[in-house]
């Protein structure tokens, strides 16, 4: 129906506010990092005021810094851990299983489930805290139970975060799999069953073809919310001990604002930034039929 | 017949213990709140309301909650506003730009936003912004702004041109249409969209923790790290009642949502997967 062609007094006024909003605090700060990633800007100090042309140099340091390779490395283990293995798969568990259970039941669950989620980052980083410290709960439980407890925060850094994060943001992935999963015609699951198919043939051969979109969908939205997390992984860890669960943005923080290095956290930024633009890619090609 | 019954039941005891799993995080933040003796654990308390009262005094904690509505809701309010406008031309006009438009603004409610903060803070720094509550304010409002366009253009979608039509031809100019006709049929949709942007403004603790020194300035997100250490003193009774203060807003806006939208699939909806 849109069937007018309009001028441009017609349509720019109404979208300047818009430009004028992206422009200044979104393209702006990224152009703005584009530039001083090349440069020795730092907090203090005579390059504060006055920074310099450094060229590669940020990069070229990057590249040969033991300390952004291993970040990458635990982003990558973070985010394949409690992203694509944990929040999918116990997402997906969950929604199959709170299929054609009694109302209680699921309103429980999912109100177990979604409060995690809806929760404040940090709320959640603290809950998080307690339980997995030293005098917590998990242990509390564990030496009832006559197992020994340790303090996992610091044994067990990487494995205390990831499963902070599966506890965290489960909920999206179930809200969105309930949702796929009641659109799947039940009349195709009687007919596989009929013809003999078990439970997960059933599921592997009927129902994961027909959700498969929304998973690939999901896997990208859940990608690109994990690489950024810092809120939870600060307050567990604070990316240690020493660098044991320093992801990017931890390890962009620290060499940014603890260290001062603002050029340099700029040029580690814009690897985090370069991995979200290209899952983001990804997204927004996937959902063309919607634009 | 049995089969099925152990099968059930099987699915139940799951359930049941992935919700023990989930809930006993949670337990903590209602246990230690008013427990006099609170620790790390989940304990039976030792009841008292001081700690309640402690972080609602106005130095300690309701300040903090006082700049958080006023960062939220200002930001709430700009984005609002500035979607709304945006997204009438998207919906109504026929533009030659608007298919690549709005893949760039798809594309960019995926990037992380923490990673544009450290050039931020040196925009800040560089405009001698930092511990400003109102560039604070426009940058949140501006971080959710491509996701809110994105929504509210939907909505727009939904409401028939038809009715815009009949006032064009009685002379009302498309921004009068859009104020009398489009806009009173959307108003929840822009509701949701309010909303939604304040919440994920009340809930981001990363921007104002590198944008707003002072802490007479900063929001409750950050106020409550006070209690958790950073005074020296880690005070989980403080701590625990002050979170559940700082998130009980949002949980009774997430069920207006839910409620407004049909389900708890509302905020996850919009994203259409």
């Amino acid at each position: 129906m849109r069937r007018r062609r309009p001028g441009v007094f017609a349509w720019l006024p109404p979208m300047v506010p818009t430009f004028l909003l992206l422009g200044l605090f979104f393209i702006g700060p990224i152009l703005w990092a584009a530039y001083t990633a090349f440069t020795n800007a730092a907090l203090s100090g005579p390059a504060a005021r006055d920074p310099e042309f450094v060229g590669w140099e940020n990069f070229r340091r990057a590249l040969h810094d033991p300390n952004l390779a291993n970040a990458v490395w635990l982003t990558v283990l973070f985010t394949f851990g409690s992203a694509v293995i944990g929040q999918n798969c116990l997402g997906m568990l969950l929604a199959v299983l709170m299929q054609r259970r009694n109302q209680v039941i699921r309103a429980i669950v999912g109100m177990l489930v979604v409060a995690a989620w809806v929760l404040p980052e940090i709320v959640a980083a603290f809950a998080l805290y307690a339980f997995l410290s030293g005098d917590g709960t998990l242990n509390a439980v564990l030496t009832t139970l006559g197992m020994e407890g340790q303090n996992w925060l610091f044994t067990a850094p990487m494995l205390a975060i990831i499963l902070g994060n599966v506890w965290r943001g489960t909920a999206f992935s179930m809200l969105i799999y309930q949702a796929a999963l009641s659109d799947v015609d039940v009349e195709l699951l009687e007919a596989a069953q009929v013809d003999g198919a078990g439970p997960l043939r059933r599921f592997w051969h009927v129902v994961l073809p027909i959700v498969r979109r929304t998973v690939m969908t999901n896997l990208m939205l859940i990608t690109l919310q994990t690489i950024g997390v810092f809120t939870l992984i600060y307050v567990l860890t604070s990316g240690g001990p020493g660098t044991a669960s320093q992801t990017l943005p931890l390890l962009m923080y620290d060499r940014a604002f603890e260290f001062g290095e603002i050029a340099y956290g700029t040029a580690i930024a814009f690897v985090l930034l370069g991995v979200g633009a290209l899952f983001s890619a990804i997204y927004a090609r996937a959902l063309r039929a919607e634009v | 017949m049995t089969r099925r019954r152990v099968a059930a039941a099987l699915a139940n005891l799951v359930l049941a213990g992935i919700a023990l799993v989930f809930a006993a995080p949670l337990l903590w933040l209602l246990t230690t709140s008013v427990d006099a003796a609170a620790g790390l654990r989940v304990q039976v308390p030792d009841l008292t309301g001081q700690h309640f009262a402690s972080v609602l005094a106005w130095e300690s904690g309701g300040r903090a909650l006082w700049n958080g509505v006023l960062l939220s809701g200002g930001a709430a309010l700009v984005t609002m506003v500035a979607a709304t406008f945006c997204a009438y031309p998207l919906s109504r006009y026929q533009l030659r730009f608007r298919r690549p438009f709005l893949y760039t603004v798809l594309f960019a409610t995926g990037l992380p936003l923490t990673a544009v903060m450290v050039p931020v803070y040196s925009l800040f720094v560089r405009f001698n912004l930092i511990d400003s509550r109102l560039a604070v304010l426009v940058f949140l409002a501006a971080a959710s702004l491509p996701f809110a366009i994105w929504m509210t253009k939907n909505f727009m979608d939904g409401v028939p041109i038809e009715l815009e039509e009949a006032a064009w031809v009685d002379g009302a100019s498309p921004m009068r249409a859009l104020g009398t006709v489009v806009l009173p049929l959307m108003l929840p949709g822009m509701a949701v969209v309010a909303i939604f942007t304040f919440i994920l403004a009340w809930g981001n603790f990363f921007v104002p923790f590198i944008l707003l020194l002072d802490p007479a300035k900063q929001p409750a997100a950050v106020n409550v790290l006070t209690y958790f250490g950073q005074a020296g003193l880690v005070t989980y009774g403080q701590l625990a009642a002050y979170s559940i203060v700082y998130t009980v807003p949002v949980v009774g806006l997430y069920l207006v949502v839910s409620r407004a939208l049909g389900g708890a699939f509302s905020l996850t909806g919009a994203v259409k997967a």
